[in-house]
């Protein structure tokens, strides 16, 4: 490519480039700050719908949260259960061994 | 008679499980709180189930420091754990309630403080009977009739110190509409709380039972 040429496509690039900026520019780098607040703080009387919290989600997590308490808390009495009784077949059987043992001597 | 009881209650309790979602749904919504308000009928519900076990942990505390009956400590252990879990429930829901209607999850108030404390007295009961070594089924039941002390002065902390929590003239000028799910739901954690009762206390005798085939051993050896 001849030097002529060269300087041709850097124009190109610089123009698109300050066409860019400036089409960026005019909506970020010198836009108006929006109007929140920043030299105090000022309550709201009424909170505008699009702020409020739903509902919805707060009542399904509430009734999720009672149902999996009392489902886990069944599934851990279960659980313990099935371990102790286990282990009182386990120690039955050693005591029984022991009775027969004591019988036979 | 656990293994008896246990199939009817529960069964009884799915019953109420079933049924209880149906008559929220078809409730009424509450004029300034809207949907949220319906968190009430388990929340509620929930205190009612703890506030029935926590009776149960007291008497069989009374009994047990009184008579030394050892099945009235065993039921006073699994009323206690119960007790818990229904307070968890019921400290978990109000916020969630508590949030959407008050504007802020937590307000350390007489009733919600109350509420804490009660809970943290009960975890202590169960971080005793845990922890404590030999004499503290005694020390527990002392603590135990104390919890149930409490409950009574829970209830009415809203009439005595004006609260943001709604007072206890609520349910009983309830409209049918909200009383039916309310009581629907009531009756529901009740008999729930019953059979986790009967569960829990078999899981004690087992373990008395344990105990004393371990000494058994102990002696033959």
């Amino acid at each position: 490519m001849s030097g002529r040429g060269r300087r041709a496509r850097w124009l190109v690039v610089v123009i698109l480039a300050v066409v860019l900026t400036g089409t960026w520019g005019e909506s970020t780098l010198w836009a108006q700050p929006t109007d929140a607040a920043q030299d105090g703080f000022v309550p709201m009387d009424e909170i505008p719908p699009e702020e409020e919290l739903p509902a919805a989600p707060l009542v399904m997590t509430a009734y999720a949260v009672a149902w999996a308490i009392v489902i886990g808390y069944l599934w851990t009495i279960w659980k313990r259960l099935g371990n102790v009784e286990k282990e009182l077949a386990d120690v039955g059987r050693r005591v029984s061994a022991g009775d027969r043992a004591g019988t036979g001597a | 008679m656990t293994r008896r009881l246990f199939p009817v209650l529960a069964g009884l309790s799915l019953l109420f499980f079933v049924g209880a979602p149906v008559l929220i749904v078809r409730a009424p919504y509450e004029s300034t709180m809207g949907l949220v308000q319906k968190i009430f009928y388990f929340h509620f519900a929930g205190w009612m189930a703890m506030f029935l076990a926590i009776f149960v942990l007291g008497i069989a505390s009374i009994i047990f420091l009184f008579r030394r009956i050892r099945s009235a400590d065993q039921l006073a252990v699994a009323a206690a754990e119960q007790a818990v879990i229904f307070g968890l429930i019921g400290l978990i829901t109000g916020p969630l309630w508590g949030v959407k209607a008050w504007g802020v999850w937590w307000q350390w108030d007489a009733r919600l403080t109350m509420a804490v404390i009660l809970e943290l007295i009960l975890v202590a009961y169960l971080l005793l009977r845990q922890y404590g070594g030999p004499g503290s089924d005694r020390l527990a039941a002392g603590l135990g009739i104390f919890a149930m002390a409490n409950v009574p002065f829970l209830y009415i902390s809203t009439e005595i110190w004006r609260t943001v929590h709604p007072r206890t003239s609520v349910v009983p000028t309830l409209p049918v509409d909200f009383g039916l799910p309310l009581w629907w739901s009531v009756a529901g954690f009740v008999v729930i709380c019953l059979a986790m009762l009967s569960a829990r206390r078999r899981l004690e005798e087992q373990r008395a039972t344990l105990d004393e085939l371990y000494l058994a051993l102990e002696d033959e050896a």
